[in-house]
């Protein structure tokens, strides 16, 4: 493995303290839609493992943060569990839920895994919905409490911010490891040809449900992050709409490059907030933009940064090619 | 019993009109590797579209409807291929699935906020009224509505098997490359199958929402039914849809009055689930290659 330094571990070492700073004047909504991008971000790079590292498509994304947004929420607010065990309780839940889901995945592919995860999300929602002893059905959970970690009181907009920030810094880390690890290159082997990783010795079997069930456990982490940040959940954010917006935003952000999550998170869940402006109309100019971006870039932003990339450095190394040329041919002639 | 027959007819008539979204999906997916999420507000806009044309412009409703067909045809059949399909094939059938979910947000917005957030009602094409039939009573809505949408799929049929014009359309669905090598018109092809996508979503469409009203949301369920309806019927064959649509639409009824009214969405959901595990090509499909 080289040892090459990676640009995107400096850009998360440069942007951690940066976004501490950064919102610190935020009024209580501006708070809110940052750390509601950060706490997307965190789902997105579960499926971004799952869709864009290991190629297999989900549509559940959005059910795994619902696990865990009700995990969490049943937890702390009716059984007095402290924050930090429902949290490992919400990602561990939604990994073992992750890992039953990865046995279709082990028999079917492409599309039919979609719609096989598409049946699980809508399952999943139907449960919030019906199940009012465990989920208080369509009221959901009101009043969710903000934890208090070492002392510190996370109920106000800026605290709770930071505490987030500095949950998504470690999962960003853990999932960089992880991805620089003997298991992300398996996962990549996964998605580029099962046979021949197979064939290589790499178990198809332990690695998808791995790639599946550690995708699942940060939508789960991000769900117990997501029911202390909004303080009430109702089962309609978990519709299997949510699963199609996390989808997308993985997509738009650049599927398989390691911050798409952050790029994609920011245009599905703080540019429509930026377009509250535009009155009712701001889904529709959001869903606009990224059809006309999907259109433009079909591998995401961060692919067409990285075409740009290209096709400048050969741009770059054309015109060196034409400056040296005159050389050449001169002392061919020669 | 009779409550029994009545749930019965009642699904096959939901079931006819699921057919109808299905096959418009399975000819979709078979001419252009288009998997498309928004074939449910394919179904739900005609209707919201015509009653725009009614109440925004003041037509009368049969100039509206009219109006509306040829808007979305137009909109949805021919550019919704040139615009969305064909640029974006090339880079694979993943980023054009995502696509159309977009496209599905901008529909239902559009909806939402151009017409209205609210279930309005849509004029039934049929008289309302009660006949018994073995001792049931149904709705002749049901029935109407059964008649148009069978009469519908018997004309796509004749139409794709006896003519010259649908059997050089079935041939570029099986294989273009072959079609075009034999001097098929592919890409006037394919243009055709969208069109025909976008006609049986607006039959579909003003079929369903008299009884279901017409809303903005209402691509939800029509859009799974259409798909589970598609995959256990087999994705690669109009019969299969037509199969799968029927299937879906009984299902859903029965559940809906034996099972658990809160569950009648997860049991079709249920079979799909056994069908993809267990019989991906689906009832009447063919298998496909699908190593890698």
């Amino acid at each position: 493995m080289t040892t090459r330094f990676d640009p995107n571990l400096a850009v998360i070492l440069v942007a951690a303290p940066a976004l501490w700073f950064i919102p610190a004047g935020f009024k209580p909504y501006g708070l809110y839609v940052v750390s509601l991008w950060l706490v997307m971000s965190i789902a997105a790079m579960g499926l971004n493992l799952t869709l864009g590292y290991a190629g297999l498509k989900s549509l559940a994304q959005g059910a795994f943060v619902g696990i865990g947004a009700y995990a969490t929420a049943v937890l702390t607010k009716n059984h007095g569990v402290s924050w930090p065990i429902a949290f490992l309780s919400s990602g561990g839940l939604a990994f073992a839920v992750g890992v039953v889901l990865g046995f279709p995945a082990l028999r079917v592919k492409f599309h039919y895994l979609a719609f096989v995860t598409l049946a699980f999300a809508m399952f999943v929602y139907l449960v919030a919905k019906n199940e009012e002893w465990l989920t208080g059905g369509v009221y959901g959970f009101s009043n969710i409490p903000r934890p208090v970690i070492f002392g510190v009181d996370l109920s106000r907009g800026l605290p709770f911010y930071r505490f987030v920030l500095v949950v998504t810094v470690v999962l960003t880390l853990a999932m960089w490891w992880l991805l620089r690890s003997p298991w992300g290159r398996a996962f990549l082997a996964l998605r580029e040809n099962w046979m021949r990783a197979a064939s290589l010795g790499v178990d198809i079997r332990t690695y998808t449900l791995l790639a599946f069930a550690i995708g699942s456990a940060w939508g789960g982490f991000s769900g117990a992050l997501y029911a202390p940040l909004v303080e009430f959940i109702d089962p309609a954010p978990f519709a299997i709409s949510a699963s199609f917006v996390l989808l997308l935003t993985v997509v738009v952000g650049g599927s398989g490059f390691f911050l798409g999550p952050f790029v994609g998170s920011f245009l599905s869940f703080v540019l429509p907030e930026l377009l509250r402006v535009t009155g009712g109309w701001y889904l529709l100019v959001y869903a606009s933009v990224v059809l006309v971006l999907l259109v433009i870039c079909p591998t995401g932003i961060l692919g067409l940064v990285e075409r740009g990339r290209d096709h400048l450095s050969q741009r770059r190394a054309a015109a060196m090619r034409a400056a040296a040329r005159p050389m050449l041919e001169g002392s061919e002639a020669r | 019993m009779d409550q029994f027959l009545q749930l019965l007819i009642a699904g096959i008539a939901t079931g006819a009109i699921y057919a109808l979204a299905a096959i418009g999906f399975t000819l979709v997916w078979q001419t252009s590797q288009t998997i498309n999420f928004a074939q449910g507000e394919f179904v739900m806009l005609p209707a919201i579209l015509a009653l725009a044309a009614r109440d925004l412009l003041g037509l009368p409703f049969w100039a509206a409807l009219i109006l509306a067909t040829a808007a979305f045809l137009l909109l949805f059949g021919l550019g919704f291929k040139r615009f969305l399909v064909d640029p974006m094939l090339k880079h694979g059938v993943l980023p054009l699935a995502i696509a159309t979910m977009a496209l599905s947000i901008l529909m239902k917005e559009g909806a939402k906020d151009g017409y209205s957030a609210q279930a309005a009602q849509f004029p039934s094409l049929v008289p309302e009224g009660m006949v018994t039939i073995l001792g049931a009573t149904v709705s002749s809505r049901d029935i109407a509505v059964f008649v148009v949408a069978i009469a519908a799929i018997v004309a796509l049929q004749f139409f794709v098997t006896r003519t010259r014009l649908g059997r050089t359309m079935q041939a570029t669905a099986q294989n273009p490359t072959v079609a075009r090598i034999l001097g098929v018109r592919v890409e006037r092809m394919i243009l055709l199958t969208f069109l025909i996508n976008a006609g049986l979503a607006a039959l579909a469409s003003y079929l369903i929402s008299p009884i279901y009203l017409a809303k903005f949301s209402n691509g939800e369920f029509i859009g799974l039914a259409a798909f589970i309806a598609a995959i256990v019927g087999g994705f690669n064959q109009v019969r299969g849809a037509l199969a799968g649509g029927f299937i879906v639409g009984l299902v859903d009824n029965l559940a809906a009055a034996y099972v658990s009214s809160a569950y009648r969405t997860a049991v079709p959901l249920a079979l799909l689930v056994v069908f993809i595990l267990f019989k991906p090509e689906g009832l009447l499909g063919r298998r496909e290659e699908r190593t890698v």
